[in-house]
């Protein structure tokens, strides 16, 4: 099972964090930071697994990005390593030629393809098209919603 | 009025309409660099109007904004209210919102969980199955078991519903409702187990990745299962679903040992067909647990063994270094149970040590443990030492340490031929690694092999004095002054190894600035080297010895005395009385019998054979030194360190019992039991109260100067202290040869710490040339051996077996080890220790209570000889299914071996990017680095290329305007 995932920039600055078990925020921070640190520090020619504690750390790079993700000890990393790859495919399907800002400014999409791929630390939905699909039925959900809905909240309709 | 009112409401939503929302938020970050804070603490402020305003949507906004801040790390946790306020809403959009900053904020100890009982309950029975979606993941973040236990029924139903989405999610929640709430696992297996078999693939595989995770806490409740996976694992392609079956199987295995012998065969068929390496690797790992579990039943797997062997060759071998770490990974698994196939590889593992990954070093030390022989010890150990000296970082170095003392000492010096060159090493580890942490396994060493090897005490002795004298006491970190600790007990419990006694004395009680608990070690030995002296004096005669090393503890244990701790302070006083008794016994026989010093030394010059100094000493005299003697008498034995628990209790001993009844408490009492409460104390706390002792106050010798001053003005002005100087008190009582002390003349030592210059070679290197010359001179021998074998083979056999014993024996050991150790009766060596101590922070403890069995008795009897038959059964018509997959396998899904081939695809992308890539972010594509199945596909419908060159340009087109917009942000 994954225990969490960041995503955080070649600065060391965080983009997404989530986190499928439960630790206090100072520890989840000290864990971030560790990380990120670690991480950073390691030469692109590195292998991309580092041991933490009790769990297994598997990230990647893509571009400006790390992919940042702690399993278990009996997990597959390469698998993991799949799964990663998998969300950014996801999210460059989303997008149209995913990058940095595309997830910092729509940070709340970022983690919505998230919860569509995996649900508590499993994956949940292997096809990509599947997830898409998803995202896009929820996306016009929320569309209709918005235009008549926006003069009503304001008390112009 | 009202329609003023009215009109106040519109103007204030009107202003609402220029509230930031969140790309504001984020733009305005961006732009704030400098003054972060001060943009924090001003959007928070508006966050909390807006919060306050009665709006659905404007709150939406607001919660929103405030996930993105939690994101860069400020506390939310006081807007909770309002979160749930948003997932209440009725809108899919707040849902959506708020759900997402539940998960992001909310965690199983939030207080207001309670309040969203009914509201998710709602949710997950909405007919929006979205709506349902939305919650069900949200709750996978924070479930709690309260949660668990009043929504488990809400979640079962959903498993059962008739949208694949849904049952998708479920099964996959139901894993959360599981861990918190383990009561619910009863009735949802049976509902479980039919997903196992759903129509949709999605669900099915939800399905296994739950019972995969389920089955490795408790397999056995699983077991069951076993024929339906093994049809899922014959008929599947989806290569996601069949690492988990394969995980899975790993997990039943070691309980079902026949299930093993089933799964080689079409384990080994996957490993040779598969081209995905995460489920080549998953095989791997599979098969080994399979074959470590059935060792013993089946003796004739080695060609498993070495298909998987070959297999990790390859992985090691690979420019991927994720490959290679992963392959030294497995093939640390297989080393435990087959080392020799590992060993075949030693030349791959031993050239891992020279990779520039330190992850991959570190696994390639991990497996060097089962590399070394006799003949190789010294060589991998000195490429270590190398390694060392090179590398930085800290922790790789300790580890290099630990690495270099576990393949030393494993199984008994197994592999140490020659003890002189492993304390040389040991030495040389103390010098190189002044910040190790492991200060203490290095003085473990030290005191295991001197008081193990016998014959090599002697040199212990001298390096041990050596590197006391050259210790540079500012350097070096507080963990590595255990080694002093232990040089100096080694040095005072072997001073009958010293060649001169006097001058180890005056090292121990040189003034140093080291933690207390070791210069009390100091204090302690330097009465052994005194006995030593003593029993020196009583064979040679020459008192005059005795007196001199009196003498010198004397005057030096003053620096102990005032000593600001404790333990050093109480030893040295007591040290100093011992000595004093000593002394005035020697004294007082000079005065009473007025015999010169010459004439005692010729009478017991005499005595020199009989050991005992008789007659011509006064009784006095002779009691107390032969009191000396006894006093460290007898050779300490290595004890067990687990021997002390194996000591049987006494019949009828019950420490629970009262000796004497309770008396009334006082705090005396307290006192006395807390006391008492430190008489036994085990290892660990020793080990952590010197920890504490090190951090205690170590006052520097000008603060000591001071201390002492105060001291002797408050006792000066202290009316009940009698005053005297100290120098005539000890005239008094001393009847000395001298009047003052500082008159005896006492050669300081002057101690030239050597200057340490870095040789190419180092001292360990000795040994190492040795044995290689010795070997060299052995092969000499041997071919002579030989040559003279050939000619004298035909005439008797036993010059082979000569030339035989002596190739052998340039690997025997030049020094033994002790291997006896104290035990109690009744105990054994392979007693192990008990380990299994329950890891109360296991989440997954309750679940390995659950047991399944009668679950399973009432929906599915287990059948065992059905089950089996129909592994079989599915075993044949796997083969019809292999030729299948092969062909769908080779389709490269899910391939991670198109690095290389992307890394130049990047690189001419980036070229193209460099125009639209702003200063301040990378504009760079995410998947430039993406499968390169895209790219063959994109080459193989070259005759849609027209249609493709259009979407590029669209797509060269949105990424254009998409940065002018960027830009015009930044």
């Amino acid at each position: 099972m994954m225990q969490f995932m960041l995503l955080f920039s070649r600065q060391g600055k965080l983009r997404l964090q989530k986190w499928y078990v439960a630790h206090a925020d100072k520890v989840k921070k000290k864990i971030t930071r560790e990380l990120i640190s670690t991480i950073l520090a390691r030469k692109p020619k590195m292998c991309s697994f580092l041991e933490y504690k009790e769990s297994k750390i598997v990230y990647k790079r893509y571009a400006s990005l790390y992919f940042c993700c702690a399993i278990e000890q009996e997990d597959n990393e390469l698998l993991t390593l799949e799964i990663i790859h998998r969300y950014v495919e996801l999210l460059d399907k989303y997008f149209g030629s995913v990058c940095e800002l595309d997830i910092i400014f729509n940070f709340e999409k970022a983690y919505f393809i998230l919860d569509e791929l995996l649900v508590g630390g499993e994956i949940q939905e292997t096809s990509k098209k599947n997830v898409l699909k998803a995202i896009a039925a929820q996306d016009v959900l929320q569309e209709d919603e918005t235009p008549q809905g926006f003069f009503e909240d304001h008390g112009l309709g | 009025m009202s329609l003023n009112l009215n009109m106040k409401q519109v103007k204030g939503n009107l202003q609402r309409l220029f509230d930031k929302n969140l790309t504001d938020l984020v733009r305005g970050l961006r732009n704030n660099k400098d003054n972060e804070a001060n943009y924090i603490a001003q959007c928070i402020e508006e966050i909390k109007q807006e919060l306050r305003i009665d709006n659905i949507s404007v709150k939406c906004n607001a919660v929103a904004k405030l996930t993105y801040l939690q994101m860069c790390g400020y506390d939310i946790s006081w807007a909770g209210f309002n979160i749930i306020e948003v997932m209440s809403s009725n809108k899919f959009t707040c849902k959506r919102v708020g759900y997402l900053a539940a998960s992001q904020s909310f965690h199983p100890g939030t207080d207001l969980l309670m309040l969203t009982t009914n509201m998710i309950r709602k949710d997950l029975s909405s007919t929006n199955q979205y709506d349902a979606g939305v919650a069900l993941s949200g709750l996978s973040c924070f479930i709690s078991p309260d949660l668990s236990r009043d929504l488990a029924n809400d979640i079962m139903t959903l498993m059962s519903s008739t949208k694949p989405y849904l049952r998708m999610k479920a099964v996959l929640m139901m894993y959360k409702v599981f861990l918190n709430y383990p009561e619910a696992l009863r009735p949802a297996f049976p509902k479980l187990k039919e997903k196992l078999e759903d129509p949709d693939p999605g669900v099915q595989s939800a399905a296994v990745n739950v019972i995969c995770e389920l089955a490795r806490k408790n397999p056995k409740n699983y077991l069951s299962l076993a024929p339906i996976f093994f049809k899922l694992m014959t008929t599947s392609t989806n290569n996601w679903m069949l690492i988990k079956i394969i995980k899975l199987f790993g997990a039943l295995t070691p309980i079902e040992p026949r299930l093993g012998k089933k799964l080689i065969e079409p384990l080994t068929n996957l490993i040779h067909s598969t081209s995905a390496m995460s489920l080549l690797y998953e095989c791997i790992n599979t098969v080994i647990a399979v074959l470590i579990s059935i060792s013993s039943g089946m003796p004739n797997h080695t060609a498993s063994i070495q298909l998987c062997v070959q297999k990790l060759r390859i992985l090691i071998e690979d420019s991927d270094q994720n490959l290679k770490y992963l392959g030294l990974l497995a093939m640390s698994k297989i080393l435990k149970t087959h080392p020799k196939s590992v060993q075949a590889h030693k030349d791959l593992i031993l050239a891992c040590l020279d990779d520039k990954d330190e992850s991959i070093r570190l696994r390639a030390l991990d497996l060097l443990y089962g590399m070394v022989s006799k003949k190789n010890l010294m060589e991998i150990v000195n490429k270590l030492l190398g390694h060392m000296e090179r590398a930085e970082g800290s922790v790789y170095r300790d580890e290099l340490l630990l690495k270099v003392i576990e393949i030393c000492s494993q199984e008994s010096y197994q592999h140490v031929t020659n003890f002189e060159w492993y304390l040389t090493v040991l030495v040389e580890l103390i010098q190189l690694e002044a910040g190790s942490k492991h200060g203490s396994v290095i003085a473990d060493q030290l005191l295991d092999v001197t008081i193990r090897v016998e014959s090599v005490r002697k040199f212990s002795v001298n390096e041990m004095i050596n590197l006391i004298n050259s210790f540079p006491s500012s350097s070096q970190t507080s963990t590595m002054y255990e080694v002093l600790y232990a040089a100096s007990w080694i040095v005072g419990e072997f001073a009958n190894q010293l060649d001169n006694p006097e001058d180890a004395l005056k090292l121990f009680l040189q003034e140093r600035s080291i933690p207390g608990h070791i210069q009390a070690v100091f204090v302690q030995n330097s009465i052994k080297v005194l006995t030593n002296i003593i029993e020196r004096a009583c064979e040679s005669g020459d008192l005059k010895s005795i007196e001199c090393a009196t003498e010198i503890m004397e005057q030096k244990l003053q620096y102990f005395i005032s000593s600001g701790d404790i333990e050093v302070q109480e030893r040295a006083s007591a040290t100093r009385e011992i000595i004093l008794a000593l002394s005035e016994a020697l004294n007082g026989e000079y005065e009473t019998k007025k015999v010169t010093n010459q004439d005692l030394l010729n009478d017991i010059g005499d005595q020199e054979n009989g050991n005992v100094i008789t007659s011509n000493l006064p009784a006095q005299l002779t009691d107390i030194l032969n009191d000396f003697k006894s006093l460290f008498d007898g050779e300490l034995l290595p004890v067990v360190a687990n021997a002390q628990r194996k000591v049987k209790f006494p019949d009828g001993l019950n420490l629970d019992e009262w000796i004497n009844g309770p008396i009334s408490e006082s705090s005396s009492d307290e006192e006395d039991e807390s006391k008492g409460d430190g008489l036994f104390v085990s290892a660990s706390e020793k080990t952590s109260e010197r920890g504490s002792r090190k951090d205690s106050f170590e006052p520097t010798p000008e603060e000591l100067e001071k201390i002492r001053e105060a001291r002797k003005m408050l006792q000066a002005h202290n009316p009940n202290y009698l005053k005297s100087s100290p120098s005539g008190s000890r005239q008094a009582n001393d009847n000395g040869d001298y009047d003052n002390i500082d008159d005896i003349p006492i050669a300081e030592l002057n101690l030239d710490v050597p200057l340490k210059v870095h040789s190419k070679t180092k001292r360990s290197d000795k040994y190492l040339e040795e044995s290689r010359k010795a070997q060299r001179k052995e092969n000499k021998k041997e071919n002579s051996s030989k040559k003279s074998k050939k000619k004298s083979s035909k005439k008797t056999k036993k010059p082979d077996v000569v030339s035989d014993s002596g190739s052998e024996e340039e690997s025997k050991p030049v020094h033994l080890v002790n291997k006896i150790v104290d035990m109690p009766e009744g105990a054994t060596l392979s007693d192990s220790e008990d380990k299994n101590v329950l890891d109360l922070n296991d989440p997954h403890r309750a679940l390995g209570n659950i047991n399944l069995d009668d679950v399973e008795e009432f929906y599915a009897p287990p059948q065992r000889t059905s089950k089996i038959k129909h592994v079989e059964e599915s075993e044949s018509s796997k083969l019809k299914e292999k030729s299948h997959r092969k062909k769908k396998e080779s389709i490269p899904e899910q391939n991670l071996m198109t690095e290389e081939v992307n890394v130049k695809k990047d690189k001419k992308k980036h070229k193209r990017k460099k125009e639209i890539i702003s200063e301040d972010v990378n504009h760079e594509k995410l998947t430039d680095i993406l499968d390169v199945e895209q790219k063959i596909k994109k080459s193989k419908k070259k005759s849609k290329e027209s249609d493709k060159m259009d979407a590029e340009k669209s797509k060269k087109h949105k990424k254009s305007s998409k940065k002018s917009e960027y830009e015009e942000t930044l």
